[in-house]
């Protein structure tokens, strides 16, 4: 359903992404993962109209959508979700949600928009009171909003940003359920973004590791957990060497006190 | 429905005044203020959406102008003048803002651009002096036939009631825009626009909406005040000074509140005249400087004005509001 073909993103001299090219069927989720600046957001900007990119094409459904604005992708069938959430501090959490499915499902239609913020918000665990307020939300809960959000918009492919450390196992876990929710209670192809493997790598059909810029591996999540390229860039070439180190510091510690 | 009710004794109230009460100085007070209401309400559509323009003085003087020539120079009425001169300012806004839009020149550049706009119809009208009388001022000339054709009538009433209308009818356009999905894409794009346009929201189209809609206002404004005064200046109804006016009043009366704009203009022209009387030729300009001062303290102070705060702490009581 979406076909990427050496798609190229340069901010000045430097190259964010270099020639990436991939394809994500239907119903599918693809892991994309990477370290800090990797390229991974730049990617998602240019699927979603953020930023047009340097060169390279974007076929969605059979249909070039490259340098689009982004509310035309997104009516298209594009829905996505920023790494930090941005919500609209002046609207009510339903308002959010609700400009989201008038706008995002391109019909402009008010009833409709409603319907798709109330589905969009019990989905995620939100309260679909009209009134209540943004500022009462966590950081948990604003991530919620942001996936209602984007939900909202009825997507055919959705893009979630999901690459925020300081999340602890129980909510990443969370997070992996949701988004395999969404797959298989609305049909929403997926693409996911961390910068690590963990949780990942159990819900994902396929995974694409970027590193600075390039794609370094793609394919089964067990396969690639044991490419060389990707424990080199996630452990660094030393590896063994840090994991002896660490070790070792380990068995002093308790010595020390 | 208690608050439509208290809205339509209050209306019935102001239509009913002049026929009760005439006295023409204070009739004049009460025209100039609903016109100049009226043109700080439609400042605010854009302001209240953190769309700073100081250009409105530029669109104010185009409806001024086109009406009156058209009206001196063809003989067409301000009927179709008016409608002429609003389309004009509608099509200045498109040429403006289409590229500040397009290009994303947002915030302190946005301002600085219509600043500029401000300057050049100013600029313009004083240059063509040929046509417009330039900067000593331009006056319609008095119909010699039906003053219904031409929009000019001696008395205070009508013209009050006409200013009534006008008035109200942009209170109107207002509440259809804070009751539409418009005012939810437009809140979301004076936070974040990239985030805007991620719910589908065509950003460019939705601020170009709301621009030509408060310049075709701002324009009618403008001619109603020259057919009112008979008689406009580069100074009073255009240029920079105007544009300014316009900012220090919707911001001192509260630009997120219907009736805001309006208590701005109440304020600022009782203001004006207060000093007008009081000290006479002495204070000319004293106004302005009072403006300055107060929109600084304002901004600080009262960044929802008068009435945004008075009603804030209506409905919230006992919580100070900043």
């Amino acid at each position: 359903m979406l076909v990427v073909e050496g798609l190229v993103k340069r901010f000045g001299g430097f190259t964010a992404v270099n020639s990436v090219s991939f394809k994500v069927d239907q119903g599918e989720i693809l892991g994309l993962i990477g370290p800090n600046g990797s390229g991974k957001s730049t990617i998602f900007n240019m699927l979603s109209g953020t930023f047009a990119p340097t060169s390279g094409s974007i076929r969605f459904d059979g249909r070039e959508i490259a340098g689009l604005p982004s509310h035309r992708i997104i009516n298209a069938g594009v829905g996505r979700t920023f790494q930090i959430p941005r919500p609209f501090r002046r609207l009510s959490i339903f308002e959010n949600v609700v400009l989201a499915g008038y706008y995002g499902q391109g019909s402009h239609s008010l009833i409709r928009a409603e319907e798709a913020a109330e589905r969009a918000l019990t989905m995620v665990g939100l309260p679909t009171d009209r009134s209540a307020s943004v500022d009462g939300l966590g950081a948990a809960g604003l991530k919620k909003l942001e996936l209602a959000k984007a939900i909202a918009t009825g997507p055919k492919l959705l893009l979630a940003d999901e690459s925020l450390g300081g999340l602890d196992e129980a909510e990443m876990d969370q997070a992996a359920d949701m988004l395999r929710k969404i797959r298989s209670e609305l049909g929403i192809t997926i693409i996911w973004v961390e910068h690590i493997m963990g949780v990942l790598m159990k819900v994902v059909d396929r995974v694409m590791v970027l590193d600075h810029g390039e794609k370094i591996s793609e394919g089964l999540p067990s396969a690639v957990s044991h490419d060389p390229r990707v424990i080199e860039v996630y452990l660094g070439t030393d590896a063994h060497a840090t994991q002896a180190t660490a070790a070792a510091a380990a068995a002093a510690g308790p010595a020390k006190r | 429905m208690n608050k439509q009710l208290a809205w339509g004794i209050g209306l019935a109230a102001l239509v009913a005044l002049p026929f009760v009460y005439r006295d023409p100085y204070h009739l004049h007070i009460l025209v100039l203020i609903l016109i100049w209401s009226f043109a700080y309400t439609s400042w605010s559509m854009m302001g209240r959406f953190g769309l700073v323009s100081l250009g409105h003085g530029g669109f104010m003087g185009v409806g001024a102008y086109v009406t009156a020539l058209l009206w001196n120079h063809l003989g067409i009425s301000p009927w179709i003048g008016i409608p002429a001169a609003m389309l004009c300012a509608g099509a200045l806004a498109l040429v403006v803002a289409y590229p500040c839009f397009r290009f994303r020149i947002t915030g302190h550049y946005f301002a600085l651009v219509t600043l500029a706009l401000s300057g050049i119809v100013l600029q313009i009208i004083i240059a063509t002096r040929d046509y417009t009388g330039g900067s000593l001022g331009y006056t319609p000339e008095r119909t010699k036939g039906s003053h219904l054709l031409a929009l000019q009538f001696d008395d205070k009433v009508v013209w009050y009631l006409i200013a009534l209308g006008v008035w109200a009818g942009g209170l109107a356009v207002w509440y259809w825009i804070d009751h539409s999905m418009s005012r939810y894409a437009m809140e979301a794009i004076s936070e974040d626009e990239d985030a805007a346009a991620a719910a589908g929201v065509n950003v460019t189209a939705e601020k170009l909406r709301i621009t030509v809609i408060s310049a075709v206002m701002t324009a009618m404004a403008g001619a109603l005040y020259g057919q009112y005064q008979m008689f406009i200046s580069p100074d009073t109804v255009s240029g920079i000074a105007v544009s300014l006016q316009m900012v220090f009043a919707a911001v001192v009366g509260g630009i997120y509140v219907a009736l805001g704009p309006t208590v701005g203009a109440i304020i600022t022209i009782l203001l004006a005249e207060v000093l007008r009387i009081g000290f006479g030729t002495k204070a000319v300009g004293w106004d302005n400087l009072v403006y300055g001062v107060l929109l600084v303290l304002f901004i600080i102070f009262l960044p929802k004005g008068i009435l945004g705060s008075l009603l804030a702490r209506l409905k919230s009581p006992g919580k100070p509001q900043p």
